[in-house]
């Protein structure tokens, strides 16, 4: 049958598709200031050369949608190729992108579609091979959009305060590093990363000691959810008054804002061993604090994680919020305030990539621990 | 264990075998004792009387089975023995003590329905959780680990994790974790019931081997008739609201059995007995 997979399908039907776009370039000029006729100019080989590639390897696939390794290849490295070249001349020529270059950009992220559904489907009997295109595959789609993000934003020539283009953002990163390292060791480091360590760590200490003292457990349970319905736009000016202008502010902010989801998660943890469980370590005369260790906390982590995977966010939102109000010249919150002021929105871009990437591999971190700590749990083990 | 009076057996066959006993100052002391023993939970739909007047002896080496419609009480009788349930009246001793005291002195080993293994725990740390709660050197430890893995037919799973492992093997696994402190008093609920037929088949008889070469007592909750007769000396049918003693039966079967004796003569009149006594204890019910 034609269909013997759902993605070989897509493929048969993906490959026409970006033949038609590449078509387009023949009737639309591909640059504004060009009429169609040009493409066919000796400045434009590179461009020529583009469109004939990718007519040779759509007929070719349509041939053999199947595809060998090799051709699969062809089609990854025109894909890319292609759009790198469609990107290097854009220089120059901000804004002036036309219906051929779009029809170029498509037919070019439509064999990139392929090329991914290709390595998707492909079966690699060597396991550490098969690792590596587990990571290539989500890192295409990322890549794919930052190329639609740079291609849209110069093509279009888009205003550089409204959005500026990856490319801009990647130069401004790597010119002022010492800047966003200083940056985020003040907000990250500091705040976000000891904030999070004392909120959680007082979330579950708490917990534990009202599993103990039961009207600890009827009292604070309304008065932690009344903490944890602050605003923090009210809460941060206060606390940059209570414990001043540097990090302490900021990572009391952290606290207030992670504490609670860590105290109700531990404690519904706590509370999910089950009667034949609980039962068991009655019949072996087990104390307490036995029970406790060898049944109900680890009975507890995978709510704990829960509430480390929420608060990892939680405590970057909340350290960057906080530093709007009242902070040392010094700080990804304070830079992100004071450089949109300033209208250098490629800064502010910069640190939210730092933020972002931070915040990822935190978030990361903690869900690997997860997996290491409750392989067991029928959600991880699956 | 601390010296005790018992009160006379209730029962009239132990009540006698006592008294010969004592002539030869060779007194067989049961290991539970029940006298007028009731519990009524109190629920919202008004009170339930679950448990009403049970008397009962078992002596040393004994297995007794409890059988009975569901609702007659008998898994509530065997929590009321681990003191996982409270009596409302009447009295009950375990090794001549209050339930309360025998479980901190870890008197019983206790299979539940479930296999009820931690899921965070390979099979051999599962088997040492009461050996570790009960402080035991690390070389005991893991000389009764192998004995009773070894005993339950488990020898090379011990890395394994229970979710790996077949219903029947998790719930040896957890037979292997109720001998592990080597108790002479082995309380079992159900521990079968979620199994299929053969693999049941398969375990009352390891069930049956274990308490031959261990001699010791245990007190069995069961649905199954073929599986009561098989395994017990004595047979106890209860029925339901309230949940009462309705028969005691004695099963005079060869200690170590086969499942050939099955379809003896013997073998099919006590079946016959507790079907009829099931029957019986049922009857008002329609």
């Amino acid at each position: 049958m034609i269909l013997s997979s759902p993605l070989v399908g897509a493929s048969r039907l993906l490959i026409p598709l970006a033949l038609l776009a590449a078509l387009t370039s023949l009737v639309f000029p591909v640059f504004q200031t060009e009429t169609n006729i040009q493409i066919l100019v000796w400045t434009h080989v590179p461009l020529l050369t583009l469109f004939l590639l990718i007519v040779a390897t759509a007929i070719l696939q349509w041939q053999n949608y199947r595809g060998s390794a090799g051709a699969d290849l062809m089609v990854g490295v025109l894909a890319h190729g292609g759009v790198g070249l469609l990107i290097w001349m854009l220089d120059g020529r901000a804004g002036e992108a036309s219906g051929g270059f779009w029809g170029l950009l498509i037919a070019c992220w439509l064999l990139a579609w392929v090329f991914v559904d290709r390595l998707a489907s492909r079966d690699f009997e060597n396991h550490n091979v098969q690792k590596l295109i587990n990571i290539v595959i989500p890192v295409i789609f990322g890549a794919w959009l930052l190329i639609v993000w740079e291609c849209m934003t110069r093509g279009l020539g888009v205003p550089r305060i409204l959005l500026p283009p990856p490319s801009e953002i990647g130069v401004r990163f790597s010119d002022s590093t010492s800047i966003l390292w200083a940056d985020f060791k003040q907000t990250f480091l500091h705040a976000v990363l000891i904030g999070y360590a004392m909120g959680c760590g007082s979330g579950f200490a708490v917990a534990i000691l009202a599993d103990r003292v039961p009207f600890l457990r009827r009292g604070l349970l309304p008065i932690g959810n009344v903490v944890s319905a602050l605003p923090i736009i009210g809460v941060a000016p206060i606390m940059v008054m209570w414990f001043g202008f540097d990090w302490h502010s900021k990572a009391a902010v952290v606290v207030i804002m992670t504490f609670f989801p860590m105290l109700v998660n531990t404690m519904t943890g706590l509370d999910c061993a089950g009667r034949m469980q609980r039962d068991l370590m009655q019949t072996y005369g087990a104390s307490r604090w036995q029970t406790l260790f060898k049944l109900r906390l680890p009975e507890a982590l995978p709510f704990i994680f829960n509430a480390l995977k929420i608060n990892s966010t939680l405590a970057l939102i909340g350290a960057i919020v906080a530093e709007f109000f009242g902070t040392p010249t010094v700080g990804m919150g304070f830079r992100i305030s004071t450089e949109v002021g300033r209208l250098n929105v490629d800064m502010v871009w910069a640190e939210i990539a730092v933020a972002a990437l931070a915040g990822s591999l935190f978030y990361a971190l903690v869900a690997f621990l997860e997996k290491v700590f409750t392989f067991w749990h029928p959600s991880i083990r699956g | 264990m601390t010296d005790t009076n018992m009160t006379g057996a209730t029962d009239n066959t132990t009540a006698s075998a006592g008294r010969d006993a004592q002539d030869h100052a060779d007194i067989v002391q049961p290991v539970i004792t029940t006298k007028d023993l009731s519990l009524t939970f109190q629920t919202n739909d008004g009170p339930v009387h679950a448990l009403s007047g049970i008397d009962i002896d078992v002596n040393p080496g004994e297995f007794v089975s409890l059988i009975g419609p569901s609702g007659c009480g008998k898994t509530t009788l065997l929590r009321v023995i681990a003191d996982l349930e409270q009596p409302t009246s009447g009295s009950i001793e375990v090794n001549g003590v209050s339930p309360d005291a025998a479980r901190k002195a870890r008197a019983y080993g206790y299979v539940f329905q479930a296999a009820a293994l931690y899921p965070w725990r390979t099979i051999e740390k599962n088997v040492a959780l009461p050996l570790e709660i009960m402080g035991l050197s690390h070389a005991e430890k893991k000389e009764r680990i192998a004995r009773n893995l070894e005993l339950v037919n488990l020898t090379g799973f011990e890395r394994k994790y229970p979710w790996q492992l077949s219903g029947g093997m998790q719930q040896r696994a957890s037979i292997a974790r109720a001998l592990a402190f080597d108790p002479a008093l082995l309380l079992m609920d159900e521990p079968f019931g979620a199994l299929d037929e053969i693999v049941r088949d398969h375990l009352n008889d390891q069930l049956n081997k274990l308490w031959h070469k261990t001699s010791k007592t245990v007190v069995f909750v069961t649905h199954s008739i073929p599986e009561a007769v098989y395994l017990s000396t004595k047979i106890i049918v209860m029925s339901p609201r309230p949940g009462k003693i309705y028969d005691v039966i004695d099963c005079k079967l060869p200690r170590e059995r086969t499942l050939e004796m099955r379809e003896s003569k013997e073998f099919l009149d006590v079946a016959l007995r507790v079907r009829e006594g099931l029957r019986a204890g049922h009857s008002y019910d329609e």
